[in-house]
């Protein structure tokens, strides 16, 4: 299937919670966040779909306009095509319907898009902290991070900005 | 009153443990020596390669990308470096492609024998890890002789190579393919048929199919499982579309299609794929120059590319978002090691500690591109 069939498909199955966007490339379809978990479903158990991989997550802090993404890169070893999820959270409260029971693999990789962007993924049966240790403050892949200044006593060093790339 | 119930022992193997080969630590549950479940915690060497990214310039984190999968440098610049291109639409000169397809499969077999000569001393079998590491040297030492490093190179580089092939490296190269060749059958004497080694592996730790691709299991873990699926071959990259090399799949030689044997017994054929591979490059590369003409900073346009290559581990992916300056908006790197753990807790359940060591050990993790 080519990614305007698959865009037709999902339209046609849930329509309204397809958002049309300009800004993203030809490989990327968004959708709404609150029905992520029912599209999820359908589009690995929809025998023309089939997407039974899910390549990677990938949070996302787009910066201006103060939202976080997260990307989803699905894919189908029965039919060989692809596709980019994205999905818009709203950076105060940024949480989305966890897929781990859909694509197991979703369980670390929400972990770790938790851990870094503090995406919560609702429904999640163990969603704690994977790189980072536990008891870690802030969600340090945000643009607008600042690390503590001391962790158990041991000073944390600061990243030096360098503004001069130009 | 309660049911009574047998004790549950907490046993915790690792962080310095070396067997979790790196810093690891595994909290088991057992119930005697049955493991019930086993919860891996992650991240003793997480060195934050993903936010160091962002305050470097696109060239600057080739070298990063080397200390993630440390075993196999060569393939993770390579990943690296072809998403660039891909995001920058950019063609490489011709002998370019070959010199990073023949240190690819180099460092590829350097990786698969260390893996499988590990594998043999986490089993008990000491002696072909010595015989595995000697040639695995040989390797390294050619590397050693075309960019100066041993195993992190920072060898190839958004455009071209740092460095061109030395003069005789040809004559090098096919001297240690014809040495290395015969080489295979001597490990397989030595370890792949040793009947306390087959005992050990087959029919132990076995991943059915649909649990692989669901858990994201890649590369010859995924392929041990009975998975046709080879990055090079169905998702072809570079130049890799120009030479004949099969994908070996497991086939239950000894026991169960995807056990611990299977993935054991792909990374060895591999190898000698590998070696069909580098010979036939060899034989074709032409001459050029290596270094493709780029300003000194590299500018991609607005965008995002997500592309996935086939290292060692399996499908090795990065994930680049540019917003048109010369540092990365977000680089982030897709795991194969990782998504090979995750499915541990799953595969392990049921089997005693010791195949737990086993199946660990079968599915060829580094830690350090585990946690970055």
């Amino acid at each position: 299937m080519t990614i305007e069939e698959i865009k037709i498909t999902l339209t046609n199955k849930f329509s309204g919670s397809i958002i049309e966007n300009e800004e993203l490339s030809d490989k990327q379809i968004e959708v709404e966040g609150s029905k992520w978990l029912e599209i999820a479903t359908f589009m690995r158990d929809d025998p023309n779909l089939s997407f039974d991989q899910l390549e990677c997550i990938t949070g996302v802090d787009t910066g201006e306009d103060a939202t976080l993404q997260s990307r989803y890169n699905l894919h189908s070893m029965e039919y060989r095509h692809k596709v980019e999820v994205v999905i818009n959270h709203d950076k105060k409260n940024p949480k989305v319907p966890s897929i781990e029971q859909v694509w197991r693999i979703g369980d670390w990789f929400e972990r770790e898009t938790y851990d870094m962007f503090g995406i919560s993924y609702e429904g999640h049966r163990d969603l704690r902290r994977i790189l980072c240790p536990d008891d870690w403050e802030g969600w340090p892949l945000r643009k607008d991070y600042e690390g503590q200044e001391s962790y158990h006593g041991i000073v944390v060093p600061k990243i030096k900005e360098e503004d001069e790339w130009e | 009153m309660g049911v009574v119930q047998g004790d549950q022992m907490v046993l915790n193997i690792g962080p310095q443990h070396p067997s979790t080969h790196g810093v690891l630590r595994l909290e088991v549950m057992t119930d005697g020596e049955i493991v019930s479940e086993i919860k891996p915690h992650l991240g003793y060497l997480h060195r934050c390669f993903e936010k160091h990214s962002e305050n470097v310039t696109y060239e600057q984190v080739i070298p990063f990308t080397d200390r993630c999968d440390y075993l196999a440098s060569m393939n993770s610049n390579f990943g690296y470096v072809v998403a660039m291109e891909e995001l920058m639409e950019i063609k490489v000169p011709d002998r370019v492609e070959y010199i990073r397809i023949i240190m690819g499969e180099l460092n590829r077999v350097a990786s698969h024998l260390l893996a499988l000569g590990v594998y043999g001393l986490d089993i008990g079998a000491f002696t072909p890890f010595l015989y595995m590491l000697r040639d695995r040297e040989r390797i390294l030492d050619m590397f050693e002789y075309t960019c100066g490093a041993r195993l992190l190179y920072n060898y190839m580089w958004v455009g071209g190579v740092s460095h061109d092939l030395p003069k005789d490296f040809e004559k090098i190269c096919f001297g240690f393919l014809d040495y290395f060749e015969p080489q295979i059958d001597e490990y397989n004497n030595l370890l792949t048929y040793n009947k306390i080694f087959v005992e050990r592996t087959a029919d132990v730790g076995v991943i059915p199919a649909d649990v692989a691709i669901s858990y994201g299991v890649s590369g010859p873990n995924l392929r041990g499982s009975g998975v046709n699926w080879d990055v090079r071959k169905d998702e072809s990259y570079s130049i890799y579309d120009r030479f004949e090399f099969d994908v070996p799949v497991g086939d239950g030689k000894f026991g169960t299609l995807g056990d611990c044997f299977d993935r054991y017994w792909v990374r060895m054929l591999e190898i000698k794929e590998s070696v069909k591979i580098i010979r036939q490059a060899l034989k074709d590369i032409p001459s050029g120059d290596v270094h493709q003409a780029l300003p000194k900073k590299i500018r991609p346009p607005k965008g995002s590319v997500y592309r996935r290559t086939e290292s060692p581990r399996g499908d090795l992916g990065y994930y680049i978002i540019s917003d048109g300056s010369p540092v990365p908006s977000r680089v982030k790197m897709r795991s194969p090691a990782f998504t090979a753990l995750s499915c541990l807790d799953e595969v392990s359940k049921g089997w005693m500690i010791s195949d737990v060591i086993a199946i660990l050990g079968s599915l060829d993790i580094v830690l350090g591109e585990i946690d970055r």
